[in-house]
């Protein structure tokens, strides 16, 4: 008959008994033995389908030779196929043509930003903001041009490096080389602060002297820099090592310049254009 | 329906040799199911039945067709779920993927209609309108068709097979097939344009996952309406779980009114019924139940308040010449009440609880908040994320330039262009990438990302945070859309 639990009487137990208490051997649920039956021939398959036992050299391949190195190799090969109708009207295109077409622009935008986080984030940083000796790419100050053209450039062949084309340009570290007295770069170094700082205009005096003497056939007359030595700018707010006192005074004194790889020698020429294409997007100007 | 009908009152009624196989107390654990044979019955529940079960599949067969013009730029299709173009479109209202807490209260008015459907009368959903109860009842009535009623599907069960029974067997499982495969191909013009995707599927054109939905509906409704049938209701669903807190003793059940129908027993004809309780014991309300329960146990878990039980009790109450209603439709209070057993049970029916007028006043609530935001939803809006690194850019002049991601979403079915403003930052510059933020195009019923940058003068900006907004404004109709940011510099 039935229990109160609403189970059969005659339940066989396990033989076992603990201090008076039994266990009920009820059988386990067919769905649920013949699942298990399956998932243990299914194990068995599996090893001889697919990669499973590790060996001293290497492991077994399997039947169906799966490797997931294939599938992401694959994966890539598929990405570059989808990419490649955009990719070859990037190589064809000049940077204009493709900063005009919205489709391009997009896929060079998209492309330019993960190449950038990949190659140029570890100094410009990830948001571009630069930091000391490493250009802000967000600012409308650009040492060596800010157009397409010269970014391109900039990117393609670096700066200081070891390749022919490659952006140089050298301060004379006035104090450290002695080109100058310790009174005369306290000097013209008041002059170039006094050139961003409004007000008055700049102060005449030795300052003003030494600086047309020693640095105006780089920096300009006026001080405005030129794109084509790679002069700073030393009229505006943006400071590449700094803008202080003792920032402006260790430069002079030191002359410190970065150096950047071109990119040329290591990233397909559609690449760069991107890369131009999404630098220029970030600040980019003349 | 093939139960005899013009019989004299007061006619002996058979017992019918049946085991409520799932009633409570004689299920054991771990034994295999035992098969369910129901009979035929007619009856005021079973026409409701039939009535609910056209009208559900009606509605699920043929909505998909059904035809909504939105203009050149939309879907035409009254009910459509888009995955590729993001859009759920139901009759006059438009879903995009940032609304689907639409979804979420529909679900939750469900769920508390259910609640309220529940409390006051029973599980009319697990009787009349779950798809798992309709489905296994055009089943059964294709299966009725083919092998005959209770007493022939017996048979036909126990006969070894033999050539008639296979090709009985034969042809019921194919129309169960049949069947399931509608049931599949019917699924999935909800989510594409119908007459198109028929079109595709019938030129074994349409894209894969149309035929493995297809298929995999077919087997569920296979498996689920034909073979698993009751089990699916006892062991699968939570439902009958989750019902026990929702019933109270003022719940409209399908009981066995016991205090009438006890002491049962069979009743010979011409016999004085004093003494005795109106039950003649003739399980024809066990051969009945798709569930294999015996109503008269009290209520239980299987039960699904289908009320064939009802039908058939009535049936047989009518060919004894006593009352009807033995089984009928009752709350626990009236059962228990032993004045009340003439009465029919939904005249004592209390409508006002507190259980229900706390459902009603959710179900109210949450469906006025719903239509008050439905109604005052804009088709237009724009948002605006600012750039956190950098958070700023000092230019050349020493003023200062934010970067912000603007995304016009426009709703409308036509192609609408905008002026990106600042507002509250006078003398602020803007720029975008590859475009001019006085004529911003957006195409019809689709979202537009920019980049936007603002650049201020040091005046227009007195503190280290400004707050200001940015607006998109219609060159059309000028209507604007603003969404407020803060413009930051270093202090």
């Amino acid at each position: 008959m039935v229990g109160s639990s609403g189970r059969p009487d005659e339940t066989p137990t396990t033989g076992h008994e603990w201090d008076g208490i039994t266990e009920f051997n009820n059988p386990l649920p067919r769905w649920w033995l013949w699942t298990f039956y399956a998932t243990v021939l299914w194990a068995v398959a599996y090893w001889i389908a697919m990669p499973a036992w590790p060996l001293v050299e290497g492991y077994t391949r399997g039947l169906l030779g799966y490797s997931q190195r294939a599938v992401v190799a694959g994966q890539v090969a598929d990405r570059d196929a989808m990419q490649a109708r955009y990719v070859e009207r990037i190589a064809a295109a000049s940077l204009e043509e493709i900063a005009a077409d919205p489709e391009l622009l997009s896929f060079a935008l998209a492309g330019g930003r993960s190449a950038y986080a990949v190659n140029c984030s570890q100094c410009h940083g990830s948001g571009a903001e630069g930091a000391v000796g490493y250009p802000n790419l967000n600012d409308d100050d650009w040492l060596w041009g800010g157009s397409l053209e010269a970014i391109a450039y900039t990117i393609r062949h670096g700066v200081r490096n070891e390749s022919d084309e490659s952006r140089y340009s050298e301060m004379p570290a006035y104090g450290r080389d002695g080109f100058l007295e310790p009174e005369q770069i306290v000097a013209v170094v008041r002059y170039v602060l006094s050139l961003s700082a409004g007000g008055d205009g700049p102060v005449a005096g030795e300052g003003a002297d030494i600086f047309a003497e020693q640095c105006s056939i780089c920096h300009g007359e006026d001080g405005r820099g030129s794109v084509d030595l790679g002069a700073p700018n030393l009229t505006d707010a943006i400071w590449l090592f700094g803008g202080d006192y003792e920032s402006v005074l260790a430069q002079v004194q030191n002359s410190r310049g970065g150096v950047m790889p071109a990119w040329g020698e290591r990233l397909p020429p559609e690449t760069i254009k991107q890369l131009a294409i999404y630098v220029h997007a970030l600040g980019g100007g003349t | 329906m093939n139960a005899a009908t013009a019989q004299p009152p007061t006619a002996e009624v058979g017992r019918i040799d049946v085991d409520p196989v799932n009633a409570a107390a004689r299920r054991p654990s771990y034994a295999k199911r035992a098969k369910i044979f129901p009979r035929a019955v007619a009856g005021r529940y079973r026409t409701v039945k039939w009535v609910a079960l056209a009208a559900i599949l009606g509605l699920y067969y043929l909505l998909p067709w059904l035809r909504w013009d939105r203009g050149p730029n939309a879907a035409d299709q009254a009910v459509l779920i888009d995955f590729p173009g993001r859009r759920f479109y139901f009759f006059f209202i438009e879903i995009w993927p940032q609304e689907v807490y639409y979804i979420t209260g529909l679900l939750i008015l469900a769920a508390l209609t259910l609640f309220l459907v529940t409390s006051v009368a029973g599980r009319v959903w697990c009787g009349y309108a779950c798809p798992q109860t309709v489905w296994t009842d055009l089943f059964m009535w294709v299966e009725r068709c083919i092998e005959g009623d209770r007493n022939a599907r017996i048979r036909l069960d126990r006969v070894p097979w033999t050539g008639r029974k296979l090709v009985k067997r034969a042809a019921k499982h194919a129309a169960w097939l049949l069947i399931a495969v509608g049931t599949g191909g019917a699924w999935v013009f909800y989510f594409a344009d119908a007459p198109s995707l028929a079109a595709d599927l019938a030129r074994f054109d349409a894209p894969l996952v149309s035929y493995l939905f297809i298929g995999l509906l077919t087997l569920t409704t296979y498996l689920l309406a034909g073979h698993a049938r009751e089990q699916v209701c006892t062991f699968m669903c939570p439902w009958p779980r989750i019902q026990g807190a929702m019933l109270d003793e003022h719940s409209m059940l399908v009981t066995y009114r016991w205090r009438r129908g006890e002491p049962r027993g069979s009743h010979k004809r011409g016999q004085s019924w004093a003494g005795r309780g109106d039950c003649v014991d003739c399980n024809t309300c066990v051969a009945v139940c798709p569930m294999g329960i015996d109503i008269r146990d009290g209520n239980q878990l299987e039960c699904i308040n289908c009320a064939l039980c009802v039908d058939a009790c009535n049936h047989v109450m009518d060919r004894v010449g006593r009352p009807r209603g033995l089984i009928a439709y009752d709350t626990l209070t009236g059962l228990a009440d032993p004045s009340g057993e003439g009465r029919a049970g939904w005249r004592r029916l209390r409508l006002l609880r507190p259980r229900t007028v706390l459902y009603a006043a959710s179900i109210g609530l949450v469906g006025a908040v719903m239509l008050a935001t439905l109604l005052t939803r804009g088709d237009t809006a724009t948002t605006v994320l600012r750039d956190r690194n950098p958070l700023f850019v000092q230019l050349s002049d020493g003023s200062f330039r934010n970067g912000y991601t603007v995304k016009i979403q426009n709703k409308r079915h036509e192609a609408r262009r905008f002026r990106i403003l600042a507002e509250g930052l006078p003398g602020a510059v803007l720029s975008t990438v590859g475009g001019d933020t006085g004529d911003i195009a957006v195409e019809p019923d689709r979202l537009r990302m920019l980049r936007v940058y603002v650049a201020a003068p040091l005046a227009a900006t007195p503190g280290p945070v400004t707050d200001f907004e940015i607006v998109a404004a219609d060159l059309a109709t000028g209507e604007r859309y603003a969404h407020a940011t803060t413009f930051r510099r270093p202090e």
